[in-house]
Parts: C-alpha cells; sequence; structure tokens
C-alpha cells in the first residue's frame, strides 16, 4: 500500500482568516508517475502544493490541519529536520528562480548543503544534470558567467538540474511552463516524462492539454475542494460531476 | 489635445527646473568651498598636525582630524554592520512569520533615524558621566556607531525587502537552511544594496559634529590608542570658522575640502564595488 503511494493526503485543511482555501483533502498521489492537479484560478492547487513541502510556513496566516504522509511519515507533525524532508522534493516555481551566483555555483549549492564537498564529484553532478535537463551544450562554455544572464526558458531548466542534483523523491512543479516560451515548455514537459521513471512528477497546471499531455494521474480541483480523481483515460472521457463536464468543454 | 500638450509642457519644464536647481545648489557648494579653500590648501594642511598657535595662525596641518575623522567612521561602520546585518537578515528571513514584531522594529527604526545626533551626543555623555569615562576614541566610535545602527539597519532592510518572496521558497526548497537563505542567498542577491547602506551610513557618521563634541574629545595629535581622545574633521571645521582671524577661517574651508573630498572617494569607490557584484542579481 505504502509501497504504491508515496503521498498521502488526510483530511487537509487549510484556512486563512475564515475563508477555507483547501477543504477536506483525501488524496494519494502514486509512486513514479506524474499527478495533474488541474482546476482553474484559484482553486487552491498552489496552497496544495506549498503544503506539500511546507512552504505554507511562511505564510503565517494559514492554519493547517489534517496530516500529510510522505513516505509513512507525517511531515505536518515534524518540527526537526524540516530540511531533510524538503530535500526530498524538488522545486520548480511559475517564475524561475535562479539563485544570485553563477550557473556552476547553482548546481554545486545544492550538494553543497548536503555536506558535498568533493570537487570531483560536485564538476561531476553540474555536468551530469546540465545535460539531464539539456543545458550542458548551451552553457559549457561559461559556467561561471552569472546565471541571471540566461534566458527565462533556460533558467527553468536550470532550476529543473538544481532540484535533480540534490537527489529529491517527488518533483512539485507549480504552472512551471507558464512564463516559458512553447519551445522551453516542451523540452520541460518532455523532461518530466523522461524522469517519470525514476522520481515522482506533481505538477499544478491550469492548461488542459498539457495535463492531457502529461498526466497518469489527474486530481481535479475546484474551490479548495477536489472534485475528481483517477486516470487521466476515466476523467477526460468519462467525467461524473458537472463541473468538470463544463470545464472540459468550454476549456476554463 | 491643446490642454495636453501644456501639461506636458509644464511638467517637462518644470522637471528641467528642479534638477537645474539641484545641480546649481551643488556646483555652487562646491564652487564656494573650492574658492575660499584653496588658499589655504597646502601639502602641510592634509600632512602634519598642528603646531602651537594653530588656531591663531601659525603653521602645521590638520592631520589629526583627517585620521581622526576616518578612525572614527571607519570604526563606527563596522561596528554598525556587525548589528545591523543580522537585525535586517533577522528581519526578512527568520521572521517572516511574525510580521507585526517585523512592523514594530521597523517603526522604531525610523524612530531612531529621526532622532537628532546631538541628542545621541548626550545621552552617551551621560553614560561616560555614570561611568566616570573620558572623551576618547572608543567613546565616539560607540556613539556614532548608535546614531548610524537605525540607518543602516533600516537601509539593510530596504535592500533586503526588494527580494522577491520565491527566492526564499526555492532556497527552502533545495533544502537551505535559515541561516544560508540569509547570509548566502540574501546577502548576495541584496549586496549592491548593503553596499549603498553602509555608503549613506559612512557619510552620515564622518560628517556628523554634534555626537562626537562630547564624546570623542578634541586633541592636536593623532590619537594612538582606543582610549586617547580623538580631534574630527567637523569639530576642526566648527572650531576654525568661528575663529575671528581670516587665515585660520579660510582652513576651515580648506578642511571642508578634504572632507568633501574623502565623501567624493567613498561614494566612487563604493559604486564601482556595487558595479562588480550587480551581475549575479537576478
Amino acid at each position: 500500500m505504502s509501497n504504491s503511494a508515496i503521498v498521502r493526503i488526510k483530511d487537509l485543511n487549510v484556512q486563512s482568516g475564515n475563508t477555507a482555501i483547501l477543504k477536506n483533502i483525501n488524496v494519494e498521489i502514486p509512486r513514479n508517475k506524474i499527478t495533474v492537479i488541474l482546476g482553474p484560478s484559484g482553486c487552491g492547487k498552489t496552497t496544495l502544493l506549498k503544503s506539500l513541502n511546507r512552504l505554507t510556513d511562511l505564510q503565517p496566516h494559514l492554519k493547517i490541519s489534517g496530516s500529510i504522509f510522505i513516505d509513512d511519515e507525517d511531515i505536518l507533525q515534524v518540527t526537526d529536520g524540516l530540511t531533510r524532508i524538503r530535500q526530498k522534493m524538488g522545486l520548480l516555481s511559475q517564475k524561475p528562480y535562479p539563485l544570485p551566483m553563477s550557473i556552476y555555483k547553482n548546481i554545486a549549492f545544492g550538494l553543497k548543503i548536503q555536506g558535498v564537498s568533493d570537487k570531483k564529484i560536485i564538476n561531476d553532478s553540474v555536468e551530469r544534470y546540465l545535460a539531464e535537463v539539456g543545458l550542458w551544450d548551451e552553457v559549457k562554455d561559461r559556467l561561471h558567467s552569472p546565471a541571471s544572464r540566461l534566458s527565462i526558458g533556460q533558467q527553468q531548466r536550470l532550476c529543473l538540474a538544481r532540484g535533480l542534483a540534490v537527489h529529491p523523491e517527488i518533483i512539485l512543479a507549480d504552472e512551471p511552463t507558464s512564463a516559458l516560451d512553447p519551445i522551453s515548455s516542451k523540452k520541460i514537459e518532455e523532461k518530466f516524462i523522461a524522469l517519470r521513471d525514476d522520481f515522482t512528477v506533481i505538477v499544478v497546471t491550469h492548461i488542459l492539454r498539457q495535463a492531457k499531455r502529461l498526466a497518469d494521474n489527474v486530481i481535479f480541483m475546484y474551490y479548495g475542494e477536489i472534485v475528481e480523481q483517477g486516470p487521466p483515460e476515466q476523467l477526460f472521457e468519462h467525467p461524473v460531476s458537472p463541473i468538470l463536464k463544463d470545464y472540459l468543454n468550454t476549456g476554463h | 489635445m491643446k490642454k495636453r500638450s501644456i501639461e506636458e509642457q509644464f511638467f517637462l519644464w518644470l522637471m528641467r527646473f528642479t534638477t537645474a536647481s539641484i545641480i546649481m545648489v551643488l556646483s555652487g557648494l562646491l564652487f564656494v568651498i573650492f574658492k575660499k579653500g584653496y588658499h589655504a590648501m597646502s601639502w602641510a594642511m592634509i600632512s602634519e598636525e598642528p603646531q602651537g598657535g594653530f588656531y591663531l595662525g601659525a603653521g602645521g596641518g590638520i592631520l589629526n582630524a583627517i585620521l581622526g575623522s576616518v578612525y572614527l567612521s571607519v570604526g563606527a561602520i563596522i561596528l554598525a554592520i556587525l548589528v545591523g546585518l543580522p537585525v535586517a537578515l533577522a528581519m526578512n528571513v527568520h521572521m517572516v512569520r511574525y510580521k507585526i514584531w517585523v512592523t514594530v522594529i521597523r517603526f522604531l527604526l525610523d524612530t531612531l533615524w529621526g532622532v537628532p545626533s546631538i541628542v545621541y551626543g548626550a545621552f552617551a555623555f551621560g553614560i561616560m558621566v555614570y561611568f566616570h569615562l573620558r572623551a576618547s576614541l572608543l567613546a565616539g566610535i560607540i556613539t556614532v556607531a548608535l546614531l548610524i545602527v537605525p540607518i543602516i539597519t533600516r537601509a539593510f532592510d530596504e535592500a533586503l525587502r526588494t527580494i522577491p518572496n520565491g527566492l526564499l521558497e526555492t532556497t527552502y526548497a533545495i533544502g537551505g537552511t535559515r541561516s544560508e537563505a540569509s547570509f548566502v542567498i540574501f546577502f548576495r542577491q541584496a549586496l549592491p544594496g548593503l553596499i549603498t547602506a553602509v555608503l549613506l551610513a559612512l557619510c552620515r557618521g564622518i560628517g556628523d559634529a554634534a555626537s562626537v563634541l562630547f564624546t570623542a574629545g578634541y586633541t592636536d595629535h593623532v590619537p594612538q590608542r582606543l582610549t586617547d581622545p580623538t580631534a574630527t574633521l567637523p569639530l576642526a571645521i566648527f572650531f576654525q570658522l568661528s575663529s575671528p582671524i581670516p587665515e585660520v577661517k579660510e582652513r576651515a574651508y580648506a578642511a571642508t575640502l578634504v572632507l568633501t573630498i574623502i565623501i567624493l572617494v567613498i561614494s566612487i569607490l563604493s559604486r564601482i564595488a556595487g558595479r562588480r557584484f550587480k551581475k549575479y542579481v537576478l
């Protein structure tokens, strides 16, 4: 049971003041699959994603209850070792945030945090993970120039490489292609599909077509609630709820 | 259409006028200082301590005040950075969950920024009297540091506030701790702003007379120890300018010229340093 589901969310409620952002979320996210969280803007997708690695902690007005089990450990109860849990997850945000340092150091930073100090291992990792996201050939001659000089699409791939370099189990992606051009978007999507064998990928999106291209498993959310979940064939071909039917028809 | 073009012309000329007036004030200031001061400028002026009867027109220079001011402001700025940087980083990284406290701290710092420097001087003097301490370089450094801590902290704070929230989330998501987020990521990202803040505080510190009036004392010698009293440029200017002797007055302008040049050099150096680090900023 725990082998197939890497994340299990039980009765998760998130409140901001008197408004509920997430209501009674109960869901399991399967290991080594791409799970797409789909839904219109402002339905709580991002909040759900961020509660998975406790970035919701940064927003003091959020009240969280329930439990989130990752590898059978309730991360909402953890007080110590939060960084260890966060290192299990790589994050891609809507807008890429490379660290204010060189391309090389962007990858090396995460490794150094984990205590890797061997220059050779770091050099190898930098090359390996930059190659993995298809960036190595583009940047190998300017590894020590600032990451901020890269294009947005390259920056997003650099962020993905940075996330992969610290050996996460889960990739969290919050509308990772919304700021990107079509070609960069395509590269990121292809990357996700290739990563599926080794990682669990959770993608938040409001683009229906992207969801159809990527998903092994779909969670459809509407106003803080999970309306339907399941394999894409079932949800997209035979939607049960009127809200999802409507969404599939109009595309928003 | 006509109304809009009149409006456009009006604001265009208004901007030209205000810009020109700022430049005129600045160049007028520099011109007066230079014109009145350059007669008294000489190598001796900046390389010698005052000789006996200096304040009556005898020979010597203001090396005591130049070095005194440099020691004092450098000491104060180091002290202020040691206090201000951790506070500003804590406000922006460690205390993100406690917004109300950050607001309170900001308000207090803003209030302290507005306190006149003579009040800091009187406050420090009061403490010195209580502990039976005499005016010294160290007391001056501490007083000036007190004066510029609110300035430097708030300026650091403003530089750090512009950093997007996503960068903090990203750092945590890689597994960074709060100190790594502060001292590695936020520090680098804000570095150009931090340098500007240091410059702002340094110029305020080096040019302030009231806070050192009671605390640093005045002497004709370059201080050798932290417990020695020290002269400062603002006080050297003040004492000489209040003299009825024209030659001594002229020297006050020469001292002003030296102070202005020091500030100019610091500004240029920090701009260059800021540009060097700016390339890594997002």
